[in-house]
């Protein structure tokens, strides 16, 4: 599997309110809230660091889960996630990616 | 309210977190707006850098819908950069109220370029000749509409805002219609706010009860009118230990000199972020902290009306009567258009007025009155 990289869609508007993610879609005002392990995703998605590292750095850490299997379930997250416009997606690192 | 977002409000309350505050960035106008309650001169606008370290404030402290709003706040040199800050290094959800007048198509594309979730726009009648004697600009409603249409182009969510007077009295429809043709939301505000001094000689421009009476029967704005204007059941317990709205509570003011309100209709000081963190305010005022507290069982004369839970009553507009747990005089007025029932305030008011051209009639032979003319 080729790597890849995901990055928050600087057009969302996103807040924490309690360890839980509110987040705002800027393309039709559609309001999300992110679990935790999407919370993870999302504040760890900079477009720099692959999606491969994020899991085992930040989610497998996290969660007791099977790196194989986090790695499936994160990309499933990341390819909902933008679906919906929230996140951005790439086999290349995003250049200009929301790096905060 | 969305589902989605009225749980995150009542997590905000369960952990006291302001989810949603209005800034106004200055109080200066390029319009003259007959019914405006502000004082248009700059008396110490915040710079743009105590407004962005408010803004970081505001995100530590939990604050997600932020309301940019005026005066005009296209007048401010540094509208642009406070927007992008705003939205691109803190990430609000940023909402904008304006006049639209300044806004041409290269202001339209930025906006869209940096996300805000709705621009709301006063639009008081779809008749130049009565827009812009409100106004007191000539050519205002068309530029305001021309900014509609590149806002709308570029894919941004555009709302008429339309506050109903005297004057405009006949054209809700108007608006609404031409809303509909430019594919934009339309919100109908009968109410006219005093000064924030307390001046309350605007609130004669505010339509009468015919009128309010018109505007609450028609289907088109209220929809079933019949379960609109019905009375309400007796407030339970229940709705009686029920908050009287977001001010203080999920939301707050801040005018542009650093002034933070329970809401930009409740003029009650409660600190100044120039002199102390937006948070401590928040948590700490005694005056937010009393607002805070104020129940519907607690109000005056509130609890023994027959609209208590079904009344819109503004506890702000109560404050600027006199006693922020009184009645908000115009709610009573909008209870009474809807089902055509007195509220307690305006009996109490019909009693005291009685009380006072209380004349008797002294005995023949007396030397002292036994009444008095008050
Ligand atoms: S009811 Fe009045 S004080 Fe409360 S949020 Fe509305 S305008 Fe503000
Ligand atoms: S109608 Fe007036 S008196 Fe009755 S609840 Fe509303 S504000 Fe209070």
């Amino acid at each position: 599997m080729s790597s890849l990289y995901v990055a928050r869609n600087p057009r969302v508007a996103a807040r924490s309110l309690d360890g839980e993610m509110m987040i705002m879609s800027g393309r039709d005002s559609t309001m999300f809230t992110l679990n935790r392990t999407a919370t993870i995703l999302w504040q760890a998605a900079d477009g720099a660091t692959s999606l491969e590292q994020i899991v085992q750095q930040k989610i497998c850490t996290e969660f007791e889960i099977e790196p194989d299997e986090a790695l499936r379930d994160a990309e499933t997250l990341a390819r909902d996630l933008a679906s919906h416009g929230i996140l951005q997606i790439s086999e290349e690192p995003i250049v200009g990616g929301d790096s905060k | 309210m969305n589902g989605l977002l009225e749980q995150m409000t009542e997590k905000a309350l369960a952990r006291n977190i302001p989810l949603s505050v209005q800034l106004d960035l200055t109080y200066r106008c390029n319009e003259r707006c007959v019914h405006c309650y502000l004082d248009h001169e700059d008396h110490g606008e915040m710079t743009t850098a105590e407004i962005k370290h408010l803004l970081d404030e505001m995100a530590d402290a939990g604050v997600f819908i932020l309301t940019l709003s005026g005066g005009e706040i296209f007048l401010r040199k540094d509208f642009f950069e406070i927007l992008e800050y705003a939205r691109l290094e803190r990430q609000f959800c940023v909402k904008l109220k304006t006049n639209a007048i300044m806004i041409h198509e290269r202001q339209a594309a930025k906006i869209r370029d940096v996300g805000v979730e709705s621009i709301q726009i006063s639009i008081y009648s779809h008749r130049p000749e009565v827009h812009d004697a409100i106004t007191l600009v000539p050519g205002s409603l068309q530029r305001s509409l021309d900014a509609a249409r590149f806002l709308k182009s570029q894919g941004v969510r555009v709302i008429f805002a339309n506050v109903l007077m005297v004057q405009n009295l006949q054209d809700y429809q108007g608006v609404r219609k031409l809303a509909e043709e430019l594919g934009v939301e339309c919100t109908l505000d009968p109410t006219i706010t005093p000064m924030m001094d307390g001046d309350r000689s605007v609130l004669s421009l505010g339509v009468d009860q015919t009128a309010l009476r018109q505007v609450f029967r028609d289907q088109a704005l209220v929809g079933d009118v019949e379960e609109f204007c019905t009375i309400a059941a007796p407030a339970d317990e229940n709705a009686l230990s029920a908050l009287p709205c977001s001010a203080g509570h999920t939301a707050c003011y801040v005018s542009p000199y650093g002034d933070v309100f329970p809401c930009v209709q409740f003029p009650l000081p409660t600190g100044n972020v120039r002199k102390e963190r937006f948070v401590d305010i928040w948590r700490y005022s005694e005056r937010m902290n009393e607002v805070r507290s104020i129940r519907l069982k607690d109000l005056t004369t509130c609890t023994s009306c027959s609209h208590v839970g079904s009344c819109t009553r503004c506890p702000g507009l109560a404050f600027m009567e006199g006693n922020m747990r009184g009645p908000s005089s115009q709610d009573c007025e909008k209870s009474f258009a809807r089902t055509g029932i007195p509220s307690a305030n305006m009996l109490a008011k019909k009693r005291a007025s009685r009380d006072l051209v209380q004349i008797r009639i002294m005995p023949a032979n007396s030397a002292q009155p036994t009444g008095a003319i008050a």
